[in-house]
């Protein structure tokens, strides 16, 4: 049996961001909008994979797309930046920036592989050719043939067999074209690889062989990756860091395995026990009670408290922020939102604070 | 590879197997085959062959299988949504094959099914009350009046969709997924019936109220002692909430055992990959790394063993001859030659030992794995 493995994101540099999202508020409608990301901010650093983690409908899809500006009406970004880092320094502001320059910057310095990846693909063209055009797109200067090469390369790099190239995508399996899809993200050598539930429709023997891929490729390209997904498991394998949506916030944000051993909000807590264990003890699993919350009507507090089992008075009337754990000894750089952290902003609201229960507060 | 458990799990508050007990709902050697469209093609998909299945009072049987191994072909079957081209399907040992209107009702007022999707199977113009209404009427006749709002509020209660008065003129879309997903379980509890066939139940629910889903299951498994057959691709809730295992691949049942034995250690090659390619992070280093291949087409599948081409044992053996589900421990059954007593069998070794390299073959590396049990009660 393993021991305890060493958290993976702390050898790498504490701060060397390549993205930066700032406040990042969206709101679905026009006339009595749904804030369904309320003031978002979040980090990614260089070489790092973030995992992105919530029920359907917490938000997490609409951050990366807010993120790269392709959120679709009736979506609205309200407010925010996303800053952008190049690999020699200059930075930029993807929300600021003009179309010519966001068309010349989306696949070259950010590219995603979508949720229906494996539907995204053009069924009537092969898949050489549609990687192709991806870099033709960006390179004007490239003649067809050197495309078309490095396009089987491409293939080659994420393990199929590149005289396939000159399949349609109907004759590839679900995996491969999600390895297609991956491949063509990979086709202008990215910065930051957003992946959004990119094995969901996969099987588990399919989804490791992609999940061991992409950790592989992450090691010789060294690009950042931000992985969403709802199966929290798979990103404590794979993520160096995890971030917690629950209802259109974070609400905590903590290097893997301190997630996974040492969750600190109620709700991180309660979705590492929704998922029942394949080894070790069985157990009665209870899940969260009640169901999300309605985005468009939202309690005032914590959006969370209703399901919440640690809730008090506070919680009702005072919105938590993300704040460093009320644990001593905690890696000072997670936070968790939750006002049990945060007996300063419970007793500025005029309630009295209530401890940390034992069960987040474990060492 | 994680050490057998030395403490043993609380045993899922099952029924004890009573012996001598008949199956509620049985199929054997079900055989389904699609027809391939085409001009002049006589080309079928080989989605189920082959498969025996007994579902008892009061347990769970879980299948399990990737997307296409024919888990929900089964389920389909089984509530005879579409004619079996071979095999049987008995009720209580009787030929269970309906023809006509009539029949099909009085099969299905016995063998309920919910289905995966309680978006879709819900009709969205109605209200919980007719819905629910509709089921009472159908199956067990003309109730009126107090009667009639009796059997809701019971219906409701024991979906724990409680106060009922809150939810009993709902429309689905007032509903979140697990509720309506309890709708439909209760729609399907309406008849009464005594198999419920579960086809991914909680795959398009948030993850935070599948375990609830779940539980009821087991819950109305334990008081009301239906016999449910789980289909899921999940393995690890296969383990929480049945009592036995199926795992299925390509359209046969390559493993059968109780959930715990057959995901603490599974015999089956495939199987083993299966549960040991799920992500675990208690340990990282168990783990089926470097696997290749996917499942074969059904429509000219593999001869042999369908799992061989993938099969880092494979022999050929394997790949000439299909392998029977042989006995593998007490009430488990592998089909893998691995376990026959035959002197060309293959020589099984580690799973994790043998994607660590590189599937092949190769006799050289697999001589040098651990040597295969050998079984005195193989067949």
């Amino acid at each position: 049996m393993s021991a305890l493995p060493e958290p993976r994101g702390s050898a790498r540099p504490a701060h060397d961001p390549v993205l930066e999202i700032k406040n990042l508020s969206v709101d679905y409608g026009y006339d009595d909008p749904t804030h369904v990301l309320r003031q978002i901010s979040l980090t990614l650093n260089r070489g790092e994979v973030l995992g992105l983690a919530g029920e359907s409908g917490c938000g997490k899809s609409t951050l990366a797309y807010a993120a790269t500006r392709l959120l679709p009406p009736p979506g609205l970004i309200t407010g925010g930046e996303v800053i952008f880092t190049d690999r020699d320094g200059g930075k930029s502001d993807i929300l600021a920036l003009n179309d010519k320059d966001l068309r010349a910057s989306r696949w070259q310095d950010m590219a995603i592989v979508f949720q229906g990846a494996m539907n995204s693909l053009n069924p009537v063209f092969r898949i050489g050719r549609q990687i192709a055009d991806a870099i033709t797109a960006h390179e004007p200067a490239t003649t067809k043939k050197d495309a078309l090469a490095r396009a089987a390369d491409l293939l080659d790099l994420v393990g199929i067999n590149p005289d396939r190239a000159r399949d349609f995508p109907h004759q590839l399996s679900g995996g491969m074209r999600q390895r297609v899809m991956i491949a063509m993200a990979l086709a202008l050598d990215p910065q930051v690889l957003i992946m959004d539930e990119p094995t969901t429709a996969l099987d588990v023997v399919m989804q490791r062989q992609i999940v061991e891929q992409i950790a592989d490729l992450r090691d010789r390209l060294g690009f950042s990756v931000i992985f969403i997904t709802h199966d929290v498991s798979l990103l404590i394998e794979i993520a160096d860091r995890i971030a917690i949506m629950y209802a259109g916030e974070i609400v905590e944000d903590a290097v893997a395995q301190d997630v996974y051993r040492r969750p600190r909000h109620p709700y991180s807590d309660g979705l590492l026990h929704s998922f029942p264990p394949l080894r070790g003890a069985r157990r009665e699993l209870g899940g969260i009670p009640g169901s999300p919350p309605d985005m468009a009507n939202l309690p005032t507090g914590c959006p969370f408290r209703d399901r919440c089992a640690f809730a008090f008075d506070a919680c009702a009337h005072i919105t938590p922020e993300l704040v460093t754990p009320a644990v001593p000894g905690d890696d000072p750089r997670r936070s968790v939102a939750c006002l049990r952290h945060d007996p300063a902003r419970v007793a500025a609201g005029g309630f009295a604070p209530v401890p940390v229960p034992d069960q987040l507060a474990l060492r | 590879m994680s050490a057998p458990q030395p403490t043993p799990p609380p045993a899922p508050a099952a029924r004890p197997p009573v012996d001598g007990e008949a199956p509620v709902l049985q199929a054997v050697r079900m055989q389904k085959h699609f027809p391939v469209r085409g001009f002049r093609s006589h080309d079928v998909v080989h989605a189920v062959d082959d498969v025996d299945i007994d579902l008892y009072r009061g347990r769970v049987v879980a299948l399990v299988g990737e997307s296409g191994s024919g888990k929900s072909t089964i389920a389909r079957l089984l509530a005879q949504l579409m004619p079996v081209t071979g095999g049987q399907i008995l009720l209580h040992g009787e030929d269970a094959s309906v023809k006509g209107r009539r029949a099909f009702r009085k099969y299905v007022s016995r063998v309920q099914m919910i289905f995966q999707d309680p978006f879709g199977s819900l009709n969205p113009i109605h209200t919980v009350r007719y819905m629910l209404t509709r089921s009472l009427r159908i199956h067990r006749g003309r109730l009126r009046g107090t009667e009639m709002e009796a059997a809701l509020e019971e219906l409701l209660t024991r979906v724990q969709l409680t106060p009922p008065s809150r939810y009993i003129d709902k429309f689905p879309h007032e509903l979140s997924g697990g509720q309506r997903q309890r709708v439909a379980i209760a729609r399907a509890l309406a008849a009464e019936p005594e198999v419920l066939l579960a086809d991914e139940p909680i795959s398009m629910l948030d993850v935070s109220i599948r375990l609830g889903i779940l539980n009821l299951l087991r819950d109305l498994r334990d008081r009301l002692h239906i016999a449910i057959l789980y289909i899921t691709h999940d393995i690890a809730s296969a383990r929480y909430f049945a009592d036995r295992t199926m795992v299925m691949y390509a359209g046969r049942v390559v493993e059968s055992g109780d959930s715990e034995s057959v995901t603490q250690d599974p015999k089956h090659p495939y199987t083993q990959l299966l549960v040991r390619s799920a992500p675990d992070p208690d340990d990282l280093d168990a783990r089926a790394r470097g696997a290749r291949g996917e499942a074969p087409s059904l429509v000219r599948p593999p001869t042999g063993c369908r799992f061989n081409p993938r099969c880092p044992f494979a022999t050929d053996l394997c790949r000439t001859e299909t392998p029977p589900l042989l006995a593998v421990g007490e009430g488990r059954q592998a089909a893998c030659w691995g376990y026959s007593d035959r002197a060309d069998r293959p020589v099984l070794g580690s799973v994790l030992d043998a994607y660590g390299e590189r599937p092949s073959a190769d006799d050289e590396l697999l001589r040098a794995v651990a040597a295969a049990p050998t079984k005195e009660d193989d067949r």
